[in-house]
């Protein structure tokens, strides 16, 4: 039994706690840092972050990324959508691919 | 190029080449699997575009709802309504294979505690804005479920990508090159060696027929 939890500032995650996923407030890089390993060790799943905290993270989170387990998926915060998520994609099939691909919008 | 550190025989060659073609065949293997990879990759990034912006669409909305809410009830009443949540969720994680990537799969499973009403909250206190704004989160939750499978899939297969490309760059430029000057060498030892005791025997007999 796997668990979701959401990491960010605390005025946009809020809501996510009524419909039964485990918030936990952070702000800064430091933050994240503590809180992942924990959350990695509580069996959590899936790790919803906020934008503006995960790129603070960058660094700290790619390294989670050839894992199984847990999926990290940047989510915009109430601030607005910076794109990052998406990008951040791109830049990775970039990386595996060699080139940049730009699909139409469907 | 570099030759490998063998025995210069005969055997050494015919083992040689042998390995030769199995590393021709992997090779090709090898690129078959890279071009499907990057084929179902391809596949998924377009998924995942369309994912995202419905995600950010539908998230976009909820944060609008639930400020509402917020506005018109008041924070405080809002977190005594929410401190103690009445439903858990959960995953159950499977597991699918994508040319023997494995990727784990997500499915909601949601736990409500058993009591008279289904609500999760005291309606004492709430107005129907929070009502709007909790159903729209359980809706954008199960998208984001699926955008959370679907950037998994991504990464890993990335990665198995970058992988793979290095393993058919090392067989392509450094394993199957090393093998043929090898054999060549091989080759070229073992006709200079035949010349030299042919010319030795000649010798020896003119000396002996002098």
């Amino acid at each position: 039994m796997y668990k979701i939890a959401v990491v960010g500032d605390k005025e946009s995650i809020f809501g996510f706690s009524a419909i039964g996923m485990d918030i936990f407030p952070a702000y800064e890089e430091e933050d994240v840092k503590q809180i992942i390993p924990k959350l990695i060790e509580e069996n959590y799943a899936i790790i919803y972050i906020t934008e503006s905290v995960s790129r603070k993270a960058e660094k700290y989170l790619a390294k989670l990324q050839t894992n199984q387990i847990p999926a990290i998926v940047t989510i915009p915060s109430n601030a607005g959508s910076l794109h990052y998520g998406e990008n951040r994609i791109k830049d990775m099939v970039q990386k595996a691919v060699g080139i940049e691909i730009n699909f139409k919008e469907a | 190029m570099a030759i490998l550190n063998v025995n210069l025989t005969r055997i050494e060659s015919i083992n040689l080449k042998k390995s030769l073609k199995t590393a021709q065949k992997g090779h090709k293997l090898l690129k078959d699997k890279l071009d499907e990879l990057i084929k179902q990759l391809l596949k998924m990034v377009q998924e995942n575009q369309k994912l995202r912006r419905q995600t950010d669409e539908m998230l976009k909305n909820t944060y609008q709802n639930f400020m509402l809410a917020k506005a018109v009830i008041g924070e405080g009443y809002i977190e005594e309504a929410l401190i103690i949540p009445r439903k858990s969720v959960s995953v159950e994680i499977g597991e699918t294979s994508i040319m023997s990537v494995k990727i784990p799969e997500f499915h909601f499973q949601e736990k409500q505690e058993e009591t008279e009403n289904k609500a999760l909250y005291g309606f004492a206190y709430t107005t129907s804005e929070l009502d709007r704004a909790i159903e729209s989160f359980a809706e954008v939750s199960e998208k984001l479920l699926e955008l959370a499978q679907n950037e998994k899939a991504i990464e890993l297969i990335a990665n198995e990508i970058e992988k793979t490309r290095r393993r058919v760059n090392a067989i392509e430029n450094v394993t199957i090159p090393n093998y043929i000057d090898t054999i060549k060498y091989i080759g070229l030892k073992l006709s200079e060696d035949e010349r030299a005791s042919t010319s030795r025997l000649m010798k020896i007999k003119e000396m002996l027929v002098k």
